[in-house]
Formats: C-alpha cells, sequence, structure tokens
C-alpha cells in the first residue's frame, strides 16, 4: 500500500498533467479549473515541506553548538540570522506586502545582495582558472578548441575587424565571419544534438515515472 | 448533451500542438514495445558510459582515503525532469556507499527534494542491508537562496574535502563556482546534467560530465535493470526515426519543397 498508492497518484496527476499540456484549458473549464487546483496545490505543499527544511536547518546546527563543534560560531550565525529575518518578516509586516517592510528590506539590500553579489563575481577568476584549463593544447581536440575559442573571442570585439582589415581578410574570410559560421553552423549542430537527446531522455524518464517503471526516487515504502 | 457538458463548442485539443502529440504516443509506443522484448529476455546492448562506469573507483577511493562523498542534486524543484534523474541516480549511488561503509553528504537548495532524497537514502540503505548505518542529518536543507547553497556547499567542500563530488542534476550560473571549488580540494568529480550552457563549466573543471541524455540514462546504466534500458532502447529507436526525418527534409530543402516544414513547425 506505501508504494502503491504512491505510484497511482503519480500514474493519475502525470496522465492528466500531459492530457491538460494537448487540451485547449479555456474552452474545457473542467480541466483548466483541476489544473489550476494541482497547480495550487504544489505552492501549498512547498510551504508546509520549508518548514520541515528550515526545521532540519536548525536542528544541524543546534547540534553543532551542543557538541562544541570548533566551527560553532558559523552555527550560531546561522541561527542568530534565520530567527532574526523570520521574527522581523513575520511580526513587523503591517501592509500587505512584505516590500513595504522597511527593515526586512534594509536587511535584503545591505546583507543578502551584497553576499550574493561577492559570489557571483568570484566566477570571474573561476573562469580565468577553467578556461586555462580547457585551453591547454595536449592533444588535437584541445588544440581545435583553443583555436575555435581563440577565433570566436577576437572574432566578436571590434579588434577582430581591425585584423581582419589589417591582414586583407574580407567578406566570408574575415575573422568576424568565421566567428559567426563556428557559432552559427558547427556550435547549433552540436547544440541541437545535444537538445534532441535532452528532449528523448526528459520524455523518457517522464513516461517510465508516470508508468511506474521508475520509483526509485520514492524508495521502496519498506 | 452530455458531450456539450465538458466542451464548449470551440476547439478540445490544440491545433498547433498536433505533431508533439502524435510524436509523444509514437514514443510510448516504442517504450512499451522494447519493455515487451526487454521482459521476454532480449539482449539490450548499451554503450559505455566513462562517467558512469567510474562511480564505484570514485566510491571506492573515498573510502579508501578515509573521506566522505558529495552528491549534489542541482538546484531546481522536484517538478524538474533532471532532479528526477538525479534521485535516482542518488539511490543508486547510495546503494553503493552503504555497501563500502562511507559517508555520503546530500545538502539541498529544495525542501521537497530534500524530503523525496531522505526516502530514496532510506531505501538505498535498506536494499544494501544496512539501513543502521545511514546518517539522515547528512541529508539537510541549506538555503533556497541560488549563491547562499552554492557559498554554503563550498564551504562544505573545503571543511570536509571530500573526495569524491557528484554534481548531477539541472546548475545554473554557481556550476561553475561548485565544480572549481571541488577541483581545488583534488576530488574526483563527476557531473551531469540538462542545462546546455552549464556542460562546457563542467567538462572544462570535471573529471566526468553526463551530457545531456546521459544524466536520463544512468539510472538505468546503474542498475542494469531490464525495464529501465528498455526506455533507453526506445530513445534509440525514435533517433532512428529522426535521422530518417531529417535527411528526407534535407533532400525536400535541395528540391525547393518546403512542407516538411510546415508539417512540423505545428
Amino acid at each position: 500500500m506505501k508504494t502503491k498508492l504512491p505510484v497511482t497518484i503519480a500514474f493519475l496527476t502525470g496522465l492528466f498533467m500531459a492530457f491538460a499540456y494537448f487540451v485547449e484549458r479555456d474552452n474545457v473549464a473542467w480541466v483548466r479549473i483541476l489544473y489550476e487546483e494541482l497547480n495550487q496545490n504544489n505552492i501549498v505543499l512547498a510551504v508546509f515541506v520549508l518548514f520541515l527544511g528550515v526545521g532540519t536547518l536548525l536542528i544541524r546546527h543546534a547540534k553543532k553548538i551542543r557538541d562544541k563543534n570548533s566551527d560553532s560560531i558559523y552555527s550560531w550565525v546561522v541561527i542568530v540570522s534565520t530567527l532574526a529575518v523570520a521574527y522581523i518578516g513575520l511580526f513587523q509586516t503591517t501592509g500587505e506586502s512584505i516590500g513595504a517592510n522597511e527593515n526586512f528590506q534594509w536587511i535584503f539590500n545591505n546583507f543578502q545582495v551584497p553576499l550574493s553579489a561577492t559570489m557571483f563575481s568570484l566566477l570571474a577568476f573561476f573562469v580565468a582558472s577553467a578556461a586555462y584549463r580547457a585551453f591547454r593544447a595536449r592533444n588535437t581536440e584541445a588544440t581545435l578548441l583553443l583555436i575555435a575559442a581563440a577565433i570566436v573571442m577576437i572574432g566578436r570585439v571590434p579588434i577582430g575587424s581591425v585584423i581582419s582589415d589589417s591582414l586583407s581578410l574580407t567578406g566570408s574570410f574575415s575573422l568576424p565571419a568565421i566567428a559567426e559560421w563556428i557559432l552559427d553552423i558547427p556550435n547549433t549542430a552540436a547544440k541541437r544534438a545535444i537538445t534532441i537527446g535532452i528532449g528523448l531522455g526528459m520524455t523518457a524518464t517522464a513516461i517510465k515515472i508516470i508508468f511506474g517503471i521508475e520509483r526509485t526516487y520514492m524508495g521502496s515504502g519498506k | 448533451m452530455i458531450f456539450n457538458f465538458f466542451i464548449s463548442s470551440d476547439a478540445f485539443f490544440k491545433a498547433d500542438h498536433e505533431v508533439t502529440l502524435i510524436a509523444c504516443l509514437l514514443f510510448m509506443g516504442a517504450i512499451l514495445y522494447t519493455l515487451s522484448k526487454a521482459r521476454r529476455g532480449a539482449d539490450l546492448y548499451i554503450r559505455s558510459i566513462p562517467g558512469l562506469d567510474a562511480v564505484n573507483e570514485a566510491i571506492g577511493r573515498a573510502t579508501e582515503m578515509g573521506k566522505p562523498i558529495l552528491y549534489c542534486p542541482g538546484l531546481s524543484s522536484a517538478a524538474d525532469v533532471a532532479t528526477l534523474a538525479s534521485l535516482n541516480i542518488l539511490g543508486r549511488v547510495a546503494q553503493r556507499v552503504a555497501n563500502y561503509e562511507s559517508r555520503l553528504i546530500v545538502p539541498h537548495r529544495d525542501p521537497i527534494v530534500m524530503t523525496v532524497a531522505k526516502e530514496t537514502l532510506k531505501d538505498a540503505y535498506l536494499q544494501a542491508g544496512k539501513p543502521e548505518i545511514l546518517n539522515e542529518e547528512d541529508n539537510f536543507f541549506i538555503t533556497e537562496d541560488q549563491f547562499g547553497y552554492t557559498a554554503a556547499v563550498n564551504g562544505i567542500m573545503v571543511r570536509e574535502r571530500p573526495a569524491t563530488v557528484f554534481l548531477q542534476g539541472m546548475f545554473f550560473a554557481e556550476s561553475l563556482l561548485l565544480a572549481e571549488t571541488g577541483n581545488s580540494i583534488g576530488a574526483i568529480q563527476i557531473a551531469g546534467t540538462d542545462a546546455v550552457h552549464q556542460l562546457p563549466f563542467f567538462v572544462a573543471s570535471c573529471d566526468y560530465t553526463l551530457i545531456g541524455e546521459e544524466l536520463y540514462a544512468a539510472g538505468a546504466y546503474l542498475s542494469k535493470a531490464p525495464d529501465l534500458m528498455s526506455s533507453l532502447k526506445a530513445a534509440d529507436l525514435i533517433k532512428g526515426i529522426l535521422w530518417v526525418l531529417i535527411v528526407i527534409g534535407l533532400v525536400l530543402t535541395f528540391v525547393g519543397n518546403a512542407s516538411i516544414f510546415e508539417v512540423f513547425g505545428k
């Protein structure tokens, strides 16, 4: 029963969602209503499970503090900041929207935004180190990659046109035109091949889940 | 009358989804056909995928070094098929980890995925006959914020120094941040995603990368279960049909007939 019920729910819901995709929902009221209901339930479920998630986070860090873990100072930061932001968001919001809560917005603009921006900006350094490794000409494939990347990078910036003009490379033989060709023909062909594979893989996985052939994700119910 | 109760006088099916519907039905038929063949004991050959062949070696290495294994199931929700594919791989990986009695750390961005992963892990350890060694506290939620999650996972990598890192599922701009940190600590990294724009980053920073459809094939490949492998053969069958259609399209285009685009444009 513990397995059969979830499999049955997955089968009925999956089949209905696939059916609803092909139906003109605006013309068929019962499909539209059921479709919207299921999507609403998803949001309600997410809210309940969020409490579970935050609960496990707090318990995990509380245990670290209890066990006097060497990094427990960070656990204090997590617990205090989580509870403080939750308190400000839940109990100091007077209007309909949390956007009107000045304290909450101050925390968001002065903590969340700069911290996220810092993490994102690290990408520039990581791109450099990854590019160095990827573009080392160790074999034929890596050399081809290096040459293609160099042409695309130079061809996409103004200096590419200047170099082409100085070497009297015009029309299809100019660096910008070659860069464009690399992006539009071999690059797009490879991307489309991957996309077709992904489409088939996604559909196969969805069908396997709907028909209960693949059920690893839900456990055996024992 | 009854018909009119359910349906208004306007169109029932979306006219521009006809080809998709036919393709889906064809694919379903192909899966059922290969499934019945597999159940009759037909030999289902699948080409070797180096990234998945390396899973045992990667887990064994972590065990020998006495270090944990980090499994990141991507940053998308459970509604994403890539996340479900990742959870299927997690089940197979966890079973092997349980056999080796190693430690598996699974940090989450989505609490629903965390809840589903909890069941997957429980079942995997049970299948391995070692439910008592599962540490449920190692399957935990961090935050829904993209870069907050990235910072936390990078912190775990630097502090815990896992010998093996799995990055399987849907990733966005943080893919390179995670993969480069894993690379810097010297971990064996097996990545897999269907996010085409993140694939180059994983290829550059990881030891093995499952490209697109390989992510979806991984669960079947690792389990070797005929029922699951049958869908891979069905996908191959459909690829064959697509090949024929592409060639027909090419020939028709060369002779100046564009009617095939009108049909498949739907």
